[in-house]
This record gives C-alpha cells, sequence and structure tokens, in this order.
C-alpha cells in the first residue's frame, strides 16, 4: 500500500521549494509552514488545487505566484469537485495517449470553513465516488481570510466575530465536529491527523495520502496567531501542545483501522505525560475570557470534552 | 464538396444532444440528474457503461460540482461536457462566472425550464435568460435536428484558442427535450473529425516562459488566481474582446458544418424567415419559432407580409445582423419566454428595442410575454400578435407596450 519512503531532515531541506517565499501570509502563520511541509513530500508530478480562503489568498496575488505546480482555484465550496474533475481528466487523458504516461497526483487544499461548513457536500461525494486525490484540510479553526467567524471547526469555548464572549454568552457554544472520524466514515482507504510541530510525522502522512490509491484526507491543526490571538513565535510550540494535552491527538486510520502515532502513542502508554487543557488554552486570547472565574466551569467542561474523546480514540486504536 | 451520407435516427432532444456529445468524443461528463435533463444524463450513462465512448463519466452530487468538475477538466486539457436545467443551473450560477473567467471551454446543453417556485417542471427561459451576462456563449434551438447539429458546433466555437468560451445549447423543456423526431446524424469518424482534437494557445506564466494555456505538471501555471483592482478589469475587458470576435467563429463554424451536412440556421447567428419584404414580425428563441413559421406560411398565403426573426445566437447579440434583418419592418412583436420582474418587458425585448432606438426606421416595438411554466401557445396566439402588429401599423401607436398573452387575467 505504501512505500517504503525514508527521509532525513537534510533531504527536506534540500529538496527544491515548490511553495515558494514571497508570499503574503502573516508572520507566525502556520498553514503557510504547513503548505511547505506538505510539498516536501511530492513524489513526482503534481496538480494542486485550492478552496478559497487565506492559503489561495496570500499565495497567488496576480501577476504573482508562490506555486511551482500546476495550481487552480475555483470557488469556496467546491475544492473536492475541482480535484474530481482534474483527476477525471488526467485519467482519460492518459488513456488516450493525450499526455505522458506517468502518475501525476492531486492535491486539494481547504481550510476549515470550506471543509467543515460550505465545502462538506462536494468532499462527500468525491470521496464516494473514489477519485485518486489527497485532501489537505489546514484547519486554523476560523474563517480567518474574512476576519475571525466561527466555523464548525472552531472549538467549544472560543471567541471569534461571530461567537463573540460576550456577558451573557462566553465564546462557540457548540463543539467541533470530528471531521476527520467523518472522513474516516466515508471508508476511504487513508486518513490521518497532523500538525506542523510533528514535521516528520506530518510529511509522512502526506505521503501516505497522496501514495494510496483512492481518497486520502489529512487533517492539520494549523495555528493563526491573528485569529487565536497568540504569539506569533509560538505557532509551532502551540500545535505541539494541542498533541499533548490530547486536544488534537494524532492517529492514522489505514482502512478504516485506527492507530495513535508516535506523540500520541507516548502518551496513552504513558497517561502523566497527558497535559491539562489549562496549558494549551492560555497561550491563547481567543480563551482569555474563560479563565475568569464565573467560567472555570468552562475549562472543566473542556477538559472532559476532551477526555471522553481521548477515550473514545483509545478504544478505537484497541488500546483499552 | 458533397454533403456526407447521413442516417436518420429517431431521437427525442435529449437523445439528439446525448447522441452528439458521443460523437464530439467528449473527454469528461460530470453531471447531475434533474428533470427534464435527464435522459441526457441516461443515455451517457448507457454509451459509457456500453463501451461505445471512451470518456470518464463522473455522477456527481450536484450541479455545482458537475459545472465545476467540468471547469477544472478543460483546464486539465479535456473536452468536458454536461447539461442541466432550472434550478440545476441556478445552483450553477456561481461557477458559470468562473468558468468564462478562467477560459475554460466547457460545452453544456441547457433544457430549458420554468424556475421555482411554485415548483414547476415545463418549458420556459427564466433558467437562461437570467444567466445572459455570465460569460457565456448562448444558443438557443429551434428543433431536435438543431440541437444535434449545435452541440458538435458548440466544442469547436468553445474551443477555438481565440475565444475559449464555455457554450450553452438551449432547448426548451419538454416541447423538445422529450418528443421525439426524425434526426439526421452524421457519420461518427466525420463529426470526430469535424470537432477535432483540443488546441491550447499560448501564455507567459509568472516565469515569463510560453507555456500552453492549461494545467501541465511539465509547464506550470496558476490559473484562477486572486486578481484585484490592478488586472480584474483588464481580464473582463479580454473576456469582452473574446465575445466580440465570436459572432466571426460562430458563422464559420455554421458554414464548415453547413459543408458537410447541408444543414444551415440563417447564418448561425439569426435565423430570418420571410423578412426581406415583411412590414410586421415576430422575434423569437427557440422552438415557438416552429409555431411562427406554420403562422407565417399561412398568412403570407394571403397576401399579408409578415415574417420571423429567430434569434439563434442571443449571446453575443449579433447585434449589426438584428438591424440589418430588421431594417425595412414597420412593427415588431418581440416574444419572450421569461419575466424580468418589475422591469419594462423580458429579455429579448430589451435588447431587441435598445439595438433599434439607433435604426433610422424607428419601427413600433410591442413585447410579449407567452409561455410561462410551459403554457402552451397555440396558433391562435401567433394570429393574434400578427393581427396586433397589423392594429399597430393602421393606428400608428402601441396600446401595450409589454403584454401577457395565452393566461388568465
Amino acid at each position: 500500500m505504501f512505500s517504503e519512503w525514508k527521509f532525513t531532515a537534510k533531504d527536506i531541506a534540500e529538496k527544491p521549494d515548490l511553495f515558494m517565499s514571497g508570499h503574503r501570509a502573516c508572520a507566525g502563520c502556520a498553514p503557510a509552514t504547513v503548505l511547505r511541509l506538505i510539498t516536501k513530500a511530492l513524489r513526482g508530478p503534481t496538480i494542486a488545487t485550492f478552496a478559497t480562503g487565506c492559503m489561495e489568498v496570500v499565495s497567488t496575488i496576480y501577476p504573482y505566484t508562490s506555486w511551482k505546480v500546476p495550481w487552480i482555484h475555483t470557488a469556496f465550496e467546491n475544492v473536492a469537485a475541482n480535484a474530481s474533475g482534474i483527476e477525471a481528466a488526467l485519467k482519460i487523458l492518459k488513456k488516450k495517449g493525450r499526455i505522458p504516461q506517468e502518475q501525476v497526483d492531486v492535491i486539494a487544499f481547504a481550510g476549515d470553513g470550506g471543509t467543515y461548513d460550505i465545502g462538506i457536500q462536494a468532499l462527500s461525494g468525491a470521496v464516494e465516488r473514489g477519485h485518486d486525490f489527497l485532501y489537505v484540510l489546514y484547519d486554523n479553526e476560523a474563517y480567518m481570510n474574512t476576519g475571525i467567524q466561527r466555523s464548525g471547526g472552531t472549538p467549544h469555548g472560543a471567541s471569534t466575530t461571530t461567537s463573540p464572549a460576550g456577558t451573557v454568552i462566553p465564546g462557540k457554544l457548540e463543539y467541533k465536529k470530528p471531521i476527520a472520524d467523518i472522513m474516516v466514515a466515508h471508508d476511504i482507504p487513508y486518513a490521518a491527523t497532523a500538525v506542523p510541530h510533528y514535521w516528520r510525522d506530518l510529511i509522512t502522512k502526506a505521503r501516505k495520502g497522496i501514495e494510496v490509491n483512492g481518497p486520502a484526507f489529512l487533517h492539520v491543526l494549523a495555528p493563526c496567531p491573528r485569529g487565536w490571538r497568540s504569539d506569533i513565535s509560538k505557532s509551532i510550540e502551540i500545535s505541539r501542545l494541542a498533541v499533548e494535552t490530547c486536544i488534537f491527538p494524532l492517529w492514522e486510520a489505514v482502512n478504516g483501522e485506527y492507530q495513535l502515532s508516535a506523540a500520541s502513542k507516548a502518551i496513552a502508554l504513558r497517561p502523566e505525560r497527558k497535559k491539562p487543557v489549562e496549558e494549551y488554552l492560555k497561550t491563547q486570547g481567543r480563551f482569555r475570557h474563560l479563565f475568569t472565574p464565573q467560567n472555570k466551569q468552562l475549562i472543566e467542561e473542556i477538559q472532559k470534552n476532551v477526555d471522553r474523546r481521548w477515550q473514545k480514540l483509545l478504544k478505537l486504536c484497541g488500546i483499552v | 464538396m458533397a454533403t456526407a451520407k447521413q442516417k436518420m435516427l429517431a431521437l427525442n432532444g435529449d437523445e439528439a444532444v446525448a447522441y452528439a456529445a458521443k460523437q464530439s468524443d467528449v473527454d469528461v461528463v460530470a453531471a447531475y440528474p434533474i428533470t427534464p435533463q435527464t435522459i441526457i444524463v441516461e443515455r451517457f450513462s448507457e454509451y459509457v457503461a456500453n463501451g461505445e465512448v471512451d470518456t470518464e463519466f463522473v455522477c456527481v452530487e450536484s450541479e455545482h460540482s458537475a459545472l465545476t468538475a467540468c471547469l477544472t477538466a478543460a483546464a486539465t486539457g479535456a473536452r468536458a461536457f454536461t447539461a442541466t436545467a432550472s434550478a440545476g443551473l441556478a445552483l450553477m450560477h456561481e461557477i458559470l462566472y468562473v468558468t468564462s473567467g478562467c477560459r475554460a471551454p466547457v460545452v453544456m446543453a441547457v433544457v430549458n425550464r420554468a424556475l421555482s417556485a411554485p415548483i414547476n417542471i415545463h418549458c420556459d427561459h427564466s433558467d437562461s435568460m437570467v444567466e445572459r451576462d455570465c460569460g457565456w456563449i448562448q444558443i438557443y434551438v429551434e428543433n431536435s435536428q438543431e440541437v444535434y447539429d449545435s452541440i458538435i458546433q458548440a466544442f469547436k466555437i468553445a474551443e477555438n484558442p481565440k475565444l475559449l468560451l464555455p457554450v450553452m445549447v438551449g432547448l426548451d423543456g419538454f416541447t423538445l427535450s422529450h418528443t421525439l423526431e426524425n434526426v439526421q446524424t452524421l457519420p461518427d469518424d466525420l463529426v470526430k473529425k469535424f470537432v477535432g482534437t483540443r488546441q491550447f494557445p499560448l501564455v507567459t506564466n509568472h516565469e515569463g516562459k510560453t507555456v500552453p494555456f492549461k494545467l501541465d505538471p511539465k509547464t506550470p501555471a496558476t490559473i484562477g488566481p486572486l486578481d484585484l483592482y490592478d488586472y480584474y478589469y483588464e481580464h473582463k475587458r479580454q473576456q469582452e474582446e473574446a465575445m466580440r470576435m465570436a459572432p466571426k467563429i460562430i458563422r464559420q463554424v455554421h458554414e464548415e458544418y453547413a459543408k458537410i451536412s447541408g444543414r444551415r440556421y440563417g447564418d448561425g447567428l439569426i435565423d430570418p424567415y420571410h423578412l426581406e419584404d415583411a412590414e410586421t414580425a415576430i422575434v423569437c428563441v427557440g422552438s415557438t419559432s416552429g409555431t411562427v413559421k406554420t403562422i407565417v406560411d399561412e398568412l403570407r398565403s394571403k397576401g399579408m407580409k409578415v415574417g420571423l426573426l429567430r434569434l439563434r445566437t442571443f449571446r453575443p447579440l449579433p447585434v449589426k445582423e438584428i438591424t440589418k434583418a430588421l431594417e425595412n419592418v414597420k412593427a415588431i412583436a418581440v416574444m419572450d419566454r421569461s419575466l424580468s420582474f418589475g422591469g419594462h418587458g423580458g429579455a429579448v425585448f430589451h435588447e431587441i428595442r435598445h439595438i433599434l432606438y439607433d435604426a433610422s426606421t424607428h419601427p413600433y416595438v410591442a413585447n410579449y410575454i407567452y409561455g410561462l411554466g410551459g403554457r402552451d401557445t397555440p396558433p391562435n396566439l401567433i394570429h393574434k400578435i400578427y393581427r396586433d402588429l397589423q392594429r399597430i401599423l393602421e393606428t400608428q401607436r402601441i396600446e401595450k407596450t409589454v403584454q401577457f398573452i395565452g393566461l388568465r387575467e
């Protein structure tokens, strides 16, 4: 199913960049780091397609582009349909001998808005049809491109411009939609979660998603200092804390079989290493209001929910 | 050049569309079922299932994705086709603009049908008339023979490297889509040769290299970038420039096709009928022109100087041709099978009266809204319109500029 591709940090550093510098992402933007890491996982000719979103906007301001691979954007809600059309065209053009007989990989990128919310229909349809492509969700947990509005991927308690922490309502009331589990439930051959701190894990998973035949889904948590109200020098560290608190555990599901990845497995084996959610929440201004006395129970609720989901995951992974 | 030996098939309009798409060697079809267009998708699926066509058929989950997948398939270098109707076209609205803006030469059959609410599956032109500004070429046909011929022509028009404009071919829901007609069909190899394979114009990419305009890993290009106030306007102007070149290409393709098929629809842009000496005339699009022609024949046999101008190409609007065709007509009735709520008449009326404002003859131009939601348009309504035109000539005035016919008032 997967090749024996191995790489060293040096290999990755030396591999020419396909997502070039000069784009206009903000300081501390983790999604930009994620894109660069994923392009390091490419195995050959690739076509990239983007949903409307901040990474599309910052990387292709006409007449400039950061992309050294063929790249197309059409709209917000349809990146999986973009990939469907590209993949169908490649298949038939190759069959008819109109393009070289080589593998061309297709990667679709979208943020949380373009995936959890407006894009889920096209995504579900494309995955059901079994197109051979990797879908990368770079999840910065709100509509950051338009000014930090809540999405189905925004976590419970976060303050956004459409779920502001007010005197009566303390930020977003709903929980984050378990999008990667929803994709596993589509019975796809490969789904995984990743964060930029564990870059080796991230690159390996991206490569697996590219190599697998059929649809693959990679959910990457990508801190956004503007929207998360966090220190621009801490984005990668915050992504590590998300794993260490089990707010965002790392796992992969190959043909529906869940398996914890190294960083989360280490916590499963040594539960005392699991950090309390406060460690993560306190790094971000979007959760600041949770630390007031009247909202104390909200942190407990968040902790309970994280614990419940973690136990569920451990069960899925056959650990408890 | 002698025309090719043709095979007569009994096809309804939808089947004629599917058959023409099959013969045009389409690479990718992405479609979603919606009455009354469903038969197109069904027939095409059968061709695929029986190995009669070499096409990737993508049975998508919505029209929005149908057009999106066609757009990106076309951008990857494929010949792409889809079909829709009514609400389906409305759902595509966003992507219609994206398709033309990305210069993706997609061909789409639109089986014209009323828009909801109330929900209705029957014919009118509300669905595509509202999309007239979206940067697609629009061709409206009179019968199933013409839809067969027009779909084949549409690929050659859309993919012309000078144009790269998507084309929608409108056929009247049920009246054409579900009605069996004898359709003369060309041999497969001849159609394939006529349409040819896609050619790609060369463009300068971001590295200053000259590359074919498509998604190709050997020559990376970025398509569909963020384009702000410093370039967007120029790109829109380029689309309009392509539209302005389109009438010439549409005429050329129509003429080339006439040489192998022996069939012509006017000059491909407009289809005038007995207009040379006509004093009064109807202007319309779609299948109603068939009924109008019968009435014209009838009235002509009684010595009345009546005529018809059928607009075959509505976008781009053949302004010069329309002006010329109507230059001697004194009173004109424009028939609209769609409504612009709160406006002054329908879409076709707007254009015709607008064009004729500059004509030195200043003809009378009245508007008749008809047939919404599939309401039948029997001959007596057409008779009434010609009688009205006669009265306008006699009284030298229009009583009612915009009126509704064939309904309870």
